[in-house]
């Protein structure tokens, strides 16, 4: 089969795999499997068709007709496209699997089958986004995927917090969408057809090609969740069931990252401005992502805001790599390139983990408020060590998958310093080295934080008491994820010559020029191998010669005692750190950005009965921000609708006469561009 | 035989020598308070000591906690793996190996961090949070003096950085290498849980950091903590030192005998400020740190120039 | 000889971080004061633009005078109104001591970086004098902008006299040492002045917060 047919194949399988869940209405856990079993069938042949690609000289093409004016059935996989389409399909096919004991169809019923055929669609939708190379066919994946989001964050219509959330989220993909009509819009023009093939290699003017940028940043930056657009972001992924939040965080947010890189991708001579104000905001939505996630004590919420952190340090890399673009400096494309790729794929795999991890503890505890857990470590020790091995990951730290995409960032940023050649670099972009360091540092922080209060302790209330194991099906998914973070943690080198090649059709740079700078940083990623391998030698060695130690003691096994209390005779579980107090020194630091919702009964007298404190930090965006400016312009609409324009035939004639304006400027002027 | 041997001994001196080093600290505190002190070799006593004895584990700790010890001495070993001792190249130099030694003691500190949480205890709680704190601030600085250095010395990897041209360098750059190299004793002294960031020697638990996240370990995972925190104070006291002594020599030998005599000197001068200066109250340390990443910051300005 | 006015010029910045830092303000007055002195000295140590036996008397003169003033008599002033206010420390200020050394540092980034760029009138003595005259001046600015107590602001205030000085010294071919003379004696005024005001702001309020000043009526 060739590749665009097993292409279009995974396509079609992934979106009606849905579908099959109503296949056997007797036997529902037999239809949900089969739709699992089908949509990672289509997850299968998709990602034999991108690995295929990526080995492939030229990037497989296919262009069929289609009825949408302007529009084509036209699809291309190419480095890009590969590497973005083995997470979109990969991440939703565990999802499912994990769905199968998380919301099995035959305890919930119909809500279970609607969420597995969104799924499907979402996928489907998601695959077709980034390998589509036709602007109305991108467009229409789009939309499909934007609003399949859209009911997968209402699937528990009936709660409060998932219907605001879901119409935040709706408000904020529309939004997006506009920006995204107007771009493509304004791209056809330029180019003069809806096809990427006449859209690469665009020489613009400077005031359209800006408006193409800010365009862009605008709608792909509503959907990556790049800050101040991120403001959905939080309460989308608390509500939503744990495995869709693992797909919305994983890889939907993912197609704004290849939106935005595909787009500057399309220009001949990006300006050197573009890749900083990336840089830039890229290090602003890194560093208020972590504080914000340091702040909450929601489990969910925090996943997400780290999202928002990552997505900060994928637009890093992508802002240095269009800085190499403009400098012409080979080298630093094919880094910063490979690293913003690369941690696209570790993210999807990291963070798909920890929220699979979350919905256990979740699903087992039935509370997301990380200060009534702790101890779960005793009764769910799987879900404990895999989500150990995803919050190591997401805080960069080696032998992981994490260190990786991040070491290549860090040599990205050092480029403009150290080579100290003819071309002269923007200094400042060096400043991304120690701003990835503070926010690598306030991850750890934070992660120490989640899995400490979480699973390591005592447990502190009733919740923690109820935990159990999760089931093999939600395990599974958690151990194929943990096994890429390690796996592409140790062998990094592997994956550089197929970035180095992403690159170069990404860049248009010569090939051969890409080979030089992809060497070395294979031969150094090789050192980094050897590194873990001896870090593991010794870790190895000394629990041997503990072990040895402690079997040669003549008094026998080691005692068990209670922890050491200072003395203290009636210790309880509540006396323990919770995550608020370990993070409370950092999120002091970044008080200036915070607007705490508290309350606070402290306690009175000296034998004190009662005590209160509960904080919650909101988004500062959408609080402080959105909603109030919201809130004006409906004040001013309000004020502003008088008597005359309120009645019916006013607003109609409006719009007619908006209409005949527009007929006439395209008559007399403007022109379609197809 | 010789080449293999100048290779791999700077190694084998940092393995071997890093509790001479603390017990070289402790004697000058001990004369400087008048006394004569514990001898030289007491922190070998001690390992040996530690390592005989039977561990007492708490009913609350998992696998996390007796695996904390052995995963951040894993970690500080494979660092020192990176590092370039006395300028002999180190045993695996590559560009951008920087990078790896200051995520492999982020790795360390994030394995005794959750080791501590695992206990249950406030105490343990008050520690982790207090170090993850501070080393949060740390790191920028950290990044900032050896991005200085990476812009001084044109090489990305920690061995080039410290090989040979650091006295040319001082003459030409001497006021940026001046003030990156006081952003990096700062650095150090609160990596290592040194005055006036923490003091190693406090009986009272609120008052600690480092040593309240070790409270519960005993026996054998005391002595690795113990012996994984000297070699970390080796690794910060060799980059220092070669940073101020970078002397070139054509043989080997005159090299590492300069370094171990500058490691006495830094020694000399930590114990000396360890008995003069009094200990930050907590809410100062991450302005003490913020501090020395602006020095690290002009220097780095300085050096773009 | 240019390394040591390098190495005075960082020195000068180095002293403007560290009172942006200090929270004591005994030690950023003796700081500050650290600081006139050096600079009273850099003249001595710059090349002369016009060489001639009247002009080194004059330069001689100005910096045994500006040692004086800004070394000894103004910090020994504002310590007395210290005294008779009884104040001790700075309160937490409007901008933390935290996010105004990142703004300072900031400050002190774009200052060397572009002051390349700026047209100037008189050749370059040094490269680092301009920068540093700029980071001086910002910092001054950013104590008294960010600042609560009155004696901090009058700290500021002497920063920005002190980059001034060290931004007329490149100008000192143009600038007659007449008129920095004359600027000094202003100076030296002035503080007085506001030493007087400060002993009788905290006799009328006994506190030193200039927030309370807005409650003063007629």
């Amino acid at each position: 089969m060739t590749l665009p047919a097993l292409l279009i194949a995974a396509i079609v399988l992934t979106s009606v795999s849905g579908l099959l869940a109503l296949a056997v209405p007797r036997r529902p856990a037999l239809g949900q499997a089969l739709a699992c079993a089908a949509l990672c069938a289509g997850a299968v042949l998709g990602s034999v068709a991108a690995v295929g690609a990526l080995l492939a000289p030229v990037p497989p093409a296919l262009t069929l007709p289609w009825g949408a004016p302007g529009g084509a059935l036209a699809l291309r996989l190419d480095g890009l496209s590969a590497f973005f389409l083995i997470p979109v399909l990969v991440v939703p096919a565990l999802g499912s699997v994990y769905g199968l004991a998380y919301f099995p169809q035959a305890r919930l019923g119909r809500k279970a089958v609607r969420l597995q055929i969104l799924f499907g669609l979402v996928t489907g939708a998601m695959a077709l986004v980034v390998t589509s190379a036709n602007g109305m066919l991108f467009l229409a994946a789009w939309e499909v995927m934007a609003l399949g989001c859209f009911f997968l964050v209402i699937t528990h219509h009936e709660e409060r917090e998932a219907q605001r959330a879901g119409f935040v989220y709706l408000a904020s993909a529309h939004a997006a969408n506009l920006a995204l009509f107007a771009m493509f819009a304004l791209l056809a023009r330029l180019a003069g057809s809806f096809d990427f093939a006449a859209m690469t290699g665009l020489r613009a003017a400077w005031g359209p090609a800006t408006a193409v940028f800010v365009l862009a940043l605008a709608g792909f930056g509503l959907k990556a969740g790049l800050l101040p657009l991120h403001f959905w972001l939080p309460g989308a992924h608390a509500a939503a069931p744990s495995h869709v939040s693992a797909l919305m965080s994983g890889v939907v947010l993912k197609t704004g990252i290849y939106g935005l890189l595909r787009v500057t991708g399309f220009f001949e001579a990006p300006p050197a401005s573009w890749g900083a104000l990336l840089l830039a905001g890229g290090a602003v939505s890194a560093v208020m992502g972590v504080a914000f996630a340091l702040a909450q004590h929601d489990v969910k919420r925090l996943l997400a805001y780290h999202s928002v952190e990552n997505i900060g340090i994928i637009v890093m890399a992508a802002g240095l790599a269009l800085l190499g673009r403009a400098r012409g400096d080979a080298a630093l494309v094919f880094l910063g390139f490979a690293a913003a790729v690369l941690h696209v794929v570790n993210h999807a795999t990291f963070k798909a983990l920890l929220f699979l991890g979350a919905g256990a503890v979740v699903h087992a505890t039935g509370t997301r408020d990380m200060d009534l857990l702790g101890g779960l470590a005793r009764a769910m020790p799987r879900t404990a060590a895999l989500f150990l091995v995803g919050a190591a990951a997401i805080s960069g730290l080696p032998p992981l998958n994490g260190f990786a995409s991040e070491w290549l960032v860090y040599l990205a940023s050092l480029r403009t310093v150290y080579d100290l050649g003819p071309v002269p670099h923007p200094h400042f972009a060096a400043l991304g080295a120690p701003v990835l360091a503070f926010v690598g540092s306030l991850a750890a922080a934070c992660f120490v934080k989640v899995h400490g209060t979480v699973f390591l302790g005592h447990g502190r209330s009733r919740h923690a008491a109820a935990a159990h194991e999760a089931r093999p099906a939600m395990l599974v998914p958690m151990l194929v994820l943990a096994a890429a973070c390690v796996v592409i943690g140790l062998f990094p080198a592997a994956l550089l010559p197929a970035l180095a090649g992403a690159a170069a059709q990404w860049s248009r740079v010569a090939p051969e020029a890409l080979v030089g700078p992809a060497a070395s940083a294979g031969a150094s990623a090789v050192r980094v191998s050897v590194t873990a391998a001896a870090l593991a030698a010794v870790v190895l060695g000394a629990w041997l010669l503990r072990r040895h130690l402690l079997r040669r003691g003549p008094l026998g096994p080691p005692p068990q005692v209670e922890t050491w209390g200072c003395g203290y005779s009636r210790p309880t579980a509540r006396m323990q750190y919770t995550g608020s107090s370990l993070a409370d020194a950092l999120v002091g630091s970044f008080r200036w950005a915070f607007f705490p919702h508290r309350r606070v009964l402290p306690p009175r007298g000296v034998f004190p009965r009662r005590a209160l404190y509960r904080a919650t930090v909101p988004d500062t965006a959408l609080e402080r921000g959105i909603v109030p400016a919201l809130a004006w312009t409906a004040r001013m609409a309000g004020r502003a609708r008088s008597r005359l324009l309120g009645a019916v035939q006013v607003q109609a004639l409006l719009l007619a006469g908006g209409l005949v304006a527009l007929l006439l400027w395209l008559a007399l002027g403007g022109g379609a561009p197809w | 035989m010789t080449r293999l041997a100048a290779a791999v001994l700077p190694f084998l001196a940092f393995l071997g020598l890093s509790p001479l080093l603390l017990g070289a600290v402790t004697r000058v505190k001990s004369l400087f308070a008048g006394r004569t002190g514990a001898p030289l070799l007491q922190p070998y006593h001690d390992l040996r000591r530690l390592l005989g004895k039977q561990p007492v584990y708490s009913r609350t700790t998992t696998w996390v906690f007796r695996a904390g010890p052995l995963v951040g001495l894993g970690a500080v070993v494979a660092a020192g793996l990176l590092m370039s001792f006395g300028g002999a190249p180190a045993l695996l130099p590559f560009p951008g190996d920087f990078i790896l030694f200051a995520s492999l003691l982020g790795l360390s500190r994030f394995a005794t961090a959750l080791a501590a949480l695992d206990t249950g205890s406030s105490f343990e709680g008050m520690g982790a949070a207090r170090e993850v704190t501070f080393a949060a601030f740390a790191e920028p600085a950290l990044f900032l003096c050896l991005v200085a250095l990476v812009r001084a010395t044109g090489s990305l990897s920690l061995s080039g950085m410290l090989r040979e041209g650091l006295p040319e360098l001082w003459r030409a750059q001497g006021p940026a290498l001046l003030l990156a190299a006081t952003a990096l004793v700062v650095v150090a002294l609160a990596e290592n849980a040194r005055i006036p960031v923490d003091d190693p020697t406090t009986h009272l638990e609120l008052t600690m950091i480092h040593e309240v996240m070790v409270l519960d370990h005993s026996g054998p995972d005391l002595a690795v903590i113990h012996y994984a925190a000297s070699l970390k104070l080796f690794l910060f006291g060799a980059l220092v030192v070669r940073l101020a002594l970078g002397f070139p020599f054509s043989s080997p030998w005159p090299s590492l005998g300069v370094f171990l005599g500058g490691m006495a000197l830094f020694a000399t001068a930590l114990g000396a400020i360890e008995s003069t200066m009094a200990r930050l109250r907590l809410d100062r340390v991450p302005q003490l740190l913020v501090a020395a990443s602006v020095l690290a910051l002009f220097a780095l300005v300085l050096l773009l120039r | 000889m240019t390394y040591w006015t390098g190495l005075v010029f960082v020195l000068v910045v180095v002293l403007d971080l560290l009172v942006l830092a200090s929270s004591r303000l005994r030690g950023a007055i003796r700081t500050v004061a650290f600081q006139g002195a050096v600079l009273a000295l850099l003249p001595l140590l710059l090349p002369a633009p016009a060489a001639g036996e009247h002009r080194v008397v004059h330069m001689v003169a100005l910096a045994v005078g500006a040692l004086v003033v800004k070394g000894f008599l103004i910090p020994g002033m504002m310590l007395w109104a210290m005294r008779e206010a009884a104040i001790r420390r700075e309160v937490e200020p409007i901008v933390g001591f935290v996010p105004s050394l990142v703004l300072g540092a900031l400050g002190v980034a774009a200052a060397f970086t572009f002051s390349g760029a700026l047209p100037l009138p008189a050749p370059e003595l040094h490269p680092l004098l301009v920068p540093t005259s700029l980071s001086t001046v910002w910092t001054g600015l950013l104590l008294v902008v960010s600042r609560r107590k009155a004696v901090a602001q009058v700290l500021g205030f002497l920063l920005v006299e002190n980059g001034v000085f060290v931004f007329g010294v490149l100008l000192s071919g143009f600038m007659p040492l007449m008129v920095e003379a004359g600027v000094l004696l202003d100076l030296l005024a002035a503080t007085f002045v506001m030493g007087i005001v400060i002993f009788h702001i905290n006799r009328e309020f006994a506190s030193l917060d200039t927030g309370r000043l807005t409650s003063l009526r007629d």
